[in-house]
């Protein structure tokens, strides 16, 4: 019935509005999304939701910091975490008073391939919530003492960063596998690139990267078409029309077969593990996706999640995940393990996913992965805020709002022959670990 | 996946008092005393349920701390109707979402689901409640599985094991001062006849609270209940929860905690303060209000005197966390700038709550920070979980369904002359543990 009510609506906007409208009727949520279009072309997928007098809107610029500049990691990250540190007339105190005063809660930061932005506020505060990322979008100040304020943060944070066993280990991980290629930097940087970076450089980085033609933008809540395309213009609508992006070359990681061990006095050792994954817009995608969960994706039913802990309690976590970026894919996983028993644990998860390559899952197993991920898609979109974070990343991955009819079958059109297949060519390359802590029992053969 | 998430009592903080009223929220009690809670939502067709025991690391014998958490992990081990992992898997063949947690006073467990099958979920928690069966070889990994999380959580993290420091100085007397999770001694020796001990104690309908939100109603619920939980017999009688209380404390503690991998020193102090059940009308309302005003936001007094004003911290903040049977924590902290000795970043902040203490606050930042504690519960509205997660944490320490609709108009009553007795009757730091976190003891952290 909830369908079908839903179903209704989006007729209704269709005609109203010619936006295209499509109903989630492959999910378990009758939820409908609707293609906006500003008057000047400024797109958004919208989620008109009245029961919760809020509004959530997510959005990304496709930058990222792998268009830091060279010698200049970090570089978006220290951009993002000024956005909402004063713009246009407004200095950092009166901007986060203004946001302050209404409830309106708006946050940035830079992922690797993005600049990702969020606000959340009540409806009676939207015409100001969008006014002030209106600001910070299009006229953020970058005054001296607020980028000391945050360089000074990052760069503790990365003083942190240098004992912590969990950071050591991904760092490494990205270094050794990307070298030489900007997924190789570190996304905060360096102590020595963050103190390097200037305030022409922040706002070279923020000219190049904030434009529309590179923009995705969700919106969920209590809002209107209408009413939002309007404030679409207003706010983005002085945004230059295209970024200048450099260009980044395709990659895949290396190091593969290899295990670095890093010392560090820690009772616990913390392993991550990686080899190559496969692309967003793959044939093979779907497939590898339900091979993960199957191996180690998250769910206690995985074999990685029933060998290293249910049946010998080496670990409290342990899983492993397929990673798209625009120009690499990869597949990452990680644990953490008694010191004693570490090498137990890393022989055990590389005698498990080669195991897994060359037999690939059972029938049963595949049967449960299609019932688990068909349902749990919707079951995870759990609030406003993480629907638009999906609808933004759909966009970014390509995909129209069509998505959602079409997944349900594009994940049982997946055979049995299909997913050995797809776990032989993501799993037979090889992995590359990295072990931080001190670790005992590794064969010193395999040990870099 | 983080599954058995342990739920330290700080982080409920922020949030956990609050919850919007706007909520049809429905509440009434089985024959066998299980009380049981209703919040509709039907943006989708989805539920959350929950289960809240009136018992955590608080009832503890002593000697054996960890074991609430414990038998949280063991609860997962099957019954003799639902032998080993079945309950698990059902939740994962529906691509459910499930979860457990574990505080002082209370342990919850909980699924996310399509709402088709919440009948289903509900005959499984019942079946658990008094059908739990454990053998050695279950036990025995799972106990390997509970060391490694302390490892993770506490061992490898200094600032944690200083955060564990801080609460058995706090706490003269009584079990707060015990690690949620355990003293890892104890833990080492918990077994299988502990654990059902306990579970024979604690876990009895009568002890317990049921909330459903999501895609229901009140009636369907109902019906549902009776015909599962309501066929569960209380075996055990509930007793007031009367534990060893705290004496008057006298003096102010200091405690340092010297790691060579601590970076970035920082400082905390946690005040012995009155809980939501404890406090005075209007008293805990007030003790949030001035947490709120002292610490949350980048206009607060201490980010903004510390941070920007006085350009010696990088980081501070406050919190106060009052949903807690017996006290309350009110927490100061801030990260000193690279030449700022922590002796230094303490007086500052004394200076600051001094202020507070003398002066009080302006009405400006009164009316502040209520806009912005009310607007937190509507977007709490947003998600069912932490929707069901106030309503859950309020009943299991005692408190009523009315007391949580009613936050909006608590926080409305809240003066500024309130907030002004509050942090002269509370912040006296001789009911106070001041804690440093440092890379030497020798080095120029010494206090002044």
């Amino acid at each position: 019935m909830k369908g079908m009510r839903a179903a209704r609506r989006a007729v209704g906007f269709v005609a109203a509005i010619a936006a295209t409208s499509i109903v989630f009727a492959a999910t378990a949520s009758a939820t409908t999304i609707e293609r906006v279009t500003s008057p000047s072309g400024i797109e958004a997928w919208l989620v008109h939701e009245r029961a919760v007098p809020l509004i959530a809107v997510e959005f990304a610029f496709a930058g990222g910091a792998v268009q830091d500049p060279a010698g200049k990691a970090g570089t978006a990250t220290l951009m993002a975490s000024l956005l909402d540190a004063g713009a246009g007339d407004l200095d950092s105190t009166a901007f986060s008073d203004r946001l302050e005063r209404k409830a309106i809660q708006m946050s940035f930061s830079a992922q690797r391939d993005t600049i990702q932005g969020t606000i959340r506020t009540l409806t009676e505060n939207r015409d100001e919530a969008f006014e002030l990322l209106r600001l910070a979008v299009t006229a953020p100040r970058f005054d001296a003492k607020d980028v000391e304020i945050s360089r000074a943060q990052i760069l503790s944070l990365l003083r942190r960063e240098t004992t912590s066993p969990s950071d050591i280990a991904s760092r490494r991980w990205w270094e050794t596998a990307f070298e030489g290629h900007p997924y190789g930097r570190p996304v905060k940087g360096t102590a020595e690139t963050v103190a390097s970076i200037s305030i022409a450089d922040l706002k070279s980085y923020a000219q190049r990267i904030l434009a529309r033609q590179n923009l995705k933008i969700a919106v969920v809540g209590d809002i209107d078409a209408e009413t939002l395309k309007v404030l679409l213009d207003r706010t983005f609508g002085a945004l230059p029309e295209k970024p200048e992006l450099f260009p980044i070359a395709n990659v895949a990681p290396r190091g593969l077969g290899r295990r670095i061990e890093i010392s560090l006095d820690v009772p616990q050792t913390v392993v991550d593990f990686g080899g190559p994954g496969i692309p967003r817009q793959d044939p093979d995608f779907m497939a590898a996706y339900l091979v993960n969960h199957i191996l180690g994706g998250g769910s206690s039913d995985s074999r990685l999640y029933h060998e290293v802990r249910e049946k010998r309690g080496l670990a409290y976590s342990v899983s492993d995940n397929l990673v798209w970026l625009d120009h690499a894919a990869v597949l990452l996983g990680g644990t953490a393990t008694r010191a004693d028993r570490a090498g137990e644990t890393v022989d055990l998860i590389e005698h498990e996913i080669h195991h897994f390559a060359e037999s690939g899952p059972t029938a049963g197993e595949l049967m449960e992965a299609k019932r688990h991920l068909n349902s749990a898609f919707a079951l995870n979109l759990d609030s406003s805020t993480k629907i638009a974070g999906l609808l933004v990343q759909l966009q970014l991955d390509g995909f129209g709002t069509d998505y959602f009819t079409r997944r349900g079958a594009m994940i049982e059109a997946v055979t049995l022959d299909d997913a050995r297949r797809v776990a032989k060519r993501l799993l037979d390359k090889g992995l590359l670990v990295t072990v931080v802590g001190k670790p005992q029992g590794f064969a010193s053969s395999k040990a870099n | 996946m983080p599954k058995f998430l342990l739920l330290v009592a700080a982080l409920m903080g922020a949030t956990a008092s609050a919850a919007w009223a706007g909520a049809d929220v429905s509440h009434f009690t089985l024959a066998n005393g299980l009380e049981v809670v209703v919040v509709p939502d039907h943006r989708a067709p989805v539920v959350t349920h929950m289960i809240w025991y009136k018992v955590g690391a608080a009832d503890e014998t002593p000697g054996k701390s960890g074991l609430a958490h414990f038998l949280e992990h063991l609860m997962f081990k099957g019954t003799e109707k639902n032998p080993g992992d079945t309950f698990s898997r059902q939740v994962a063949a529906i691509g459910g979402q499930e979860n457990a947690f574990t505080a002082s006073d209370y342990t919850g467990f909980f699924q996310r689901v399509p709402r088709d099958h919440l009948r289903e979920m509900m005959a499984l928690e019942a079946d658990r409640i008094t059908g739990l069966v454990l053998t050695d070889e279950v036990v025995r990994p799972e106990l390997n599985v509970v060391l490694e999380e302390q490892n993770m959580r506490v061992a490898n993290n200094p600032a944690a094991r200083l955060g564990e420091q801080i609460d058995a100085a706090l706490y003269l007397n009584h079990p707060y001062g015990r690690p949620v999770i355990g003293w890892r001694p104890e833990i080492e020796q918990l077994n299988r006849d502990d654990a059902l001990a306990f579970y024979r104690r604690f876990y009895t309908p009568n002890n317990a609270v049921v909330v459903v939100t999501g895609d229901v109603t009140a009636d369907e619920v109902k019906a549902d209940a009776e015909a599962t939980y309501g066929k569960i017999a209380d075996r055990a009688e509930t007793n007031p929860r009367h534990r060893p209380m705290e004496p008057v404390q006298e003096a102010p503690r200091t405690v340092t905690l010297a790691d060579l991998r601590v970076e970035q020193p920082s400082l905390s102090r946690d005040y012995l303060v009155p809980s939501e059940n404890s406090a005075k009308p209007g008293e805990s309302e007030a003790l949030e209000v001035l947490a709120h005003v002292l610490g949350s936001g980048e206009n607060c007094r201490l980010y903004r005197g510390l941070v920007i004003d006085q350009g010696l911290a990088l980081n501070a903040g406050a919190s106060y966390s009052g949903t807690a049977v017996d006290y309350a924590k009110f927490a100061v902290f801030g990260a000193p700038k690279p030449g700022v000795s922590l002796p230094q970043l303490e007086a500052a902040i004394d200076g600051i709550l001094g202020e507070i203490v003398a002066h009080g606050i302006s009405n400006d930042e009164l009316e502040r920070a209520k806009t912005r504690l009310i607007a937190e519960a509507v977007y709490a509205e947003d998600n069912q979980a932490s929707l069901a997660r106030w309503y859950g944490s309020a009943l299991a320490i005692g408190q009523t369904v009315e007391h949580v609709r009613a936050w909006p108009d608590r926080i409305r009553a809240v003066t500024a002359d309130a907030v002004q007795t509050a942090a002269r009757t509370w912040l006296d730091r001789r009911h106070s543990v001041t804690g440093y976190l440092v890379k030497s003891l020798q080095s120029e952290e010494k206090r002044s």
